[in-house]
């Protein structure tokens, strides 16, 4: 009887300590969250007020009368240093530039991850070794050496269109931001790929080659097929890291009509004319980040998915 | 000349050999089956059969003409691997046309290739599936179609039912007979497997340590079995190796067993091992298999040279179709294949009957055959 009685209020204080915790731990994820989620709410509720309601108003209140007008003002109107055409030209440079570079990129990083897993040679660890090393070389260590390739690449360009009458690409600042891009995200490409690759069976690869496939058969038809979720990680890794970077943009294509998305921001909001225009400015920063956003809510579920596939193996 | 002829192949990674030099012949409609422990270089012998391991030394040829050099798809070759590989991307009519559709097939010849393999295996409402959606026993079956269809000069098998429950192991084992006796085709097979060597093979090669130990029918791996090796690896229960003496008594040869208990049990050697006389007074491995080990009144009737002999039988093992009963002699288990109803208990003594002319005799140093 004693041993009963006594484990009943134990069970019932569980039960309650259970419930603090519970409590514990969602609030303290409340609060963070709105911590976090808090410039967010800021830019948007700002982004659709006039400016008398931002002079006069709270900065946490929502717009009493609410207006997209600023939306249109900064993809259609805003300063971008001299010129007040909005960023609207600014944001299809940085589709230019994103599309080809992580395309590119995702599909040479494939290529690697299949050699290096699947057609091994003397020598495919140092190699691996070695792209792996370029993950983790500082932004702003190449941006001298780069600079020194692209100018040369440039001079090759002036040659070419004084020989032959156009440049073929080379010099041309979109071009060259691919380039960069390309080049820094391979090593992190390659990596994962290869890990995804490193689980992939290679039964498979040895069947296709009894069937007949060759090579680039083999690769187009057996092992891209079979790598959509590991495709889906390396498109958003590389799509968010290529059209959300400023240094490379800033630095090889700072100045003129090819600037990327990030340094039209910039200069957008660094233009003064007068009053500063923070819904105008707002509405700028969330078209800017609108893409990224996107693509983590098309593809998010993967990659997660495609994260944990590729660490537990590896 | 053979159909297909391996020689003096070797297969070395840096200084380490895989194969030490194995030489093989199969004539054609044969299957070959290798057989041996994980690690003895089979499914390494396999895959430089099928060209996808290079060779250091040696030849390989097919109908006379040296596939050694040529790429696998050159090679007029179809494997089923262990995990049967097939593409998951595609359904299993594409996995099966996917060789055809590589070299250029046409697609009408390809979609009645397609059924007439789909017929023979009784897959053809499965066609439209994706692999992920088949059973164990369906995967291997198209795995089968994807190298049937092909029709090729030789077919290789790496391990193909390992993956498979022990029921359905048997069932395609049957179905595997089966097609290579309505096709006709050259089958190499791997396995580690020894019933699956003995029931499909015309012939076997048991390896070890990258070396061929015997290659044989199965008949002649069983009952003659080259070395200790061969002998306790195929067959099950394995066979009785157990250490014997030779003598020379009143009566010609004994070899002589010794008991936990009382006498040693003295066996007449039958005539015609003049290679066992060299032996007498040393020590030899007496081997015998259990089904030559039994009851007086089950002994094959047929054979020469029965013993008898009284055992302390220390485990009886019922297994329905046999019994089996464990006794010690010459220092190891026993164990003797009785029938089923066989009137035996544990801890007491029963006469079993030796079937010497199954018996074998190997030295113990070198471990090979003596007689």
């Amino acid at each position: 009887m004693s041993a009963v009685t006594s484990t009943l209020p134990s069970a019932a204080s569980a039960s309650r300590n259970r419930l603090f915790s519970r409590i514990f731990i969602y609030g303290l994820l409340v609060i963070f969250s709105i911590i976090y989620l808090m410039p967010l709410f800021v830019m948007l509720v700002t982004s659709f007020k006039t400016m008398d309601e931002i002079q006069n108003g709270n900065m946490l209140a929502l717009p009493q009368s609410p207006t997209i007008e600023p939306w249109f003002k900064a993809w259609g109107q805003a300063c971008v240093g001299l010129t007040c055409a909005g960023i609207k030209g600014y944001f299809w440079n940085s589709i230019k530039m994103v599309v080809p570079a992580v395309a590119i990129s995702t599909i040479m990083g494939a290529l690697n991850g299949y050699i290096l897993t699947k057609w091994r040679f003397p020598g495919h660890t140092l190699v691996f070794g070695l792209m792996l090393f370029a993950c983790f070389i500082p932004f702003q260590s190449v941006l001298l050496p780069m600079a020194t390739i692209l100018g040369s690449l440039g001079r090759f360009g002036a040659t070419l269109r004084d020989q032959i009458g156009m440049s073929l690409g080379f010099g041309n600042p979109t071009v060259n931001l691919v380039t960069v891009h390309v080049v820094y995200g391979l090593g992190f490409t390659t990596l994962f790929f290869r890990n995804y690759y490193e689980a992939f069976p290679t039964e498979l690869v040895k069947a296709a080659q009894v069937d007949g496939a060759s090579f680039f058969q083999i690769f187009r038809r057996i092992m891209l097929p079979n790598s959509l979720p590991i495709i889906v990680v390396t498109v958003i890794y590389q799509f968010t890291n290529i059209w959300n970077d400023f240094l490379f943009a800033s630095a090889y294509a700072g100045t003129g009509d090819s600037m990327p998305m990030t340094v039209a921001l910039n200069n957008v909001v660094n233009t003064s004319t007068g009053v500063v225009e923070y819904n105008v400015n707002m509405a700028a920063a969330m078209i800017a980040a609108l893409p990224t956003l996107l693509v983590y809510i098309l593809a998010g579920r993967y990659f997660v998915r495609g994260l944990m596939a590729g660490a537990v193996k590896g | 000349m053979a159909f297909l002829e391996i020689s003096g192949l070797k297969k070395r990674f840096g200084s380490l050999e895989i194969l030490k030099g194995i030489n093989l012949d199969l004539e054609k409609g044969g299957f070959l089956v290798l057989v041996g422990p994980s690690g003895c270089g089979k499914s390494t012998l396999l895959n430089t059969i099928a060209g996808l391991e290079s060779i250091t030394e040696g030849d390989i040829r097919v109908d006379g003409r040296s596939i050694a050099d040529l790429h696998p798809s050159k090679r007029d070759i179809a494997m089923v691997f262990q995990s049967y590989a097939l593409y998951p991307n595609m359904t299993v009519a594409g996995n099966i046309a996917f060789g055809m559709e590589m070299r250029g097939v046409p697609v009408e010849e390809r979609n009645k290739a397609i059924d007439k393999v789909a017929k023979v295996l009784q897959i053809g409402h499965l066609l439209n599936r994706k692999p992920s959606q088949l059973s164990g026993g369906q995967r291997q079956r198209v795995a089968m179609g994807r190298a049937l269809v092909r029709d090729p000069k030789l077919f290789l098998f790496d391990e193909p039912l390992s993956n498979l429950d022990a029921k359905l192991r048997v069932d395609m084992r049957i179905e595997i007979k089966r097609l290579h006796q309505a096709t006709g085709t050259t089958i190499v097979y791997v396995t580690h497997d020894q019933i699956e060597a003995m029931t499909l093979a015309t012939k076997i090669a048991v390896m070890r340590d990258g070396e061929v130990q015997q290659f044989g029918t199965p008949a002649e791996i069983y009952n003659n079995p080259a070395n200790m090796f061969v002998a306790d690896f195929m067959g099950s229960p394995a066979m009785n190796l157990l250490a014997g003496t030779i003598e020379k008594g009143a009566s010609g040869l004994t070899v002589s067993l010794s008991r936990p208990q009382g006498e040693p049990i003295r066996l007449p050697v039958t005539a015609g091992n003049g290679a066992l006389e060299a032996h007498t007074g040393r020590e030899i491995v007496f081997g015998i298999r259990p089904e030559a080990l039994t009851d007086p009144d089950g002994a094959d009737r047929n054979a020469k040279a029965l013993a008898e002999s009284d055992c302390l039988i220390e485990v009886v093992e019922p297994a329905g179709s046999d019994t089996f009963a464990v006794t010690k002699l010459g220092g190891k288990e026993v164990v003797a294949r009785l029938r089923a109803d066989a009137r035996i208990q544990a801890g007491q003594h029963a006469r079993l009957a030796f079937n010497l002319d199954k018996a074998v005799f190997f030295d113990p140093q070198s471990q090979t055959r003596i007689a």
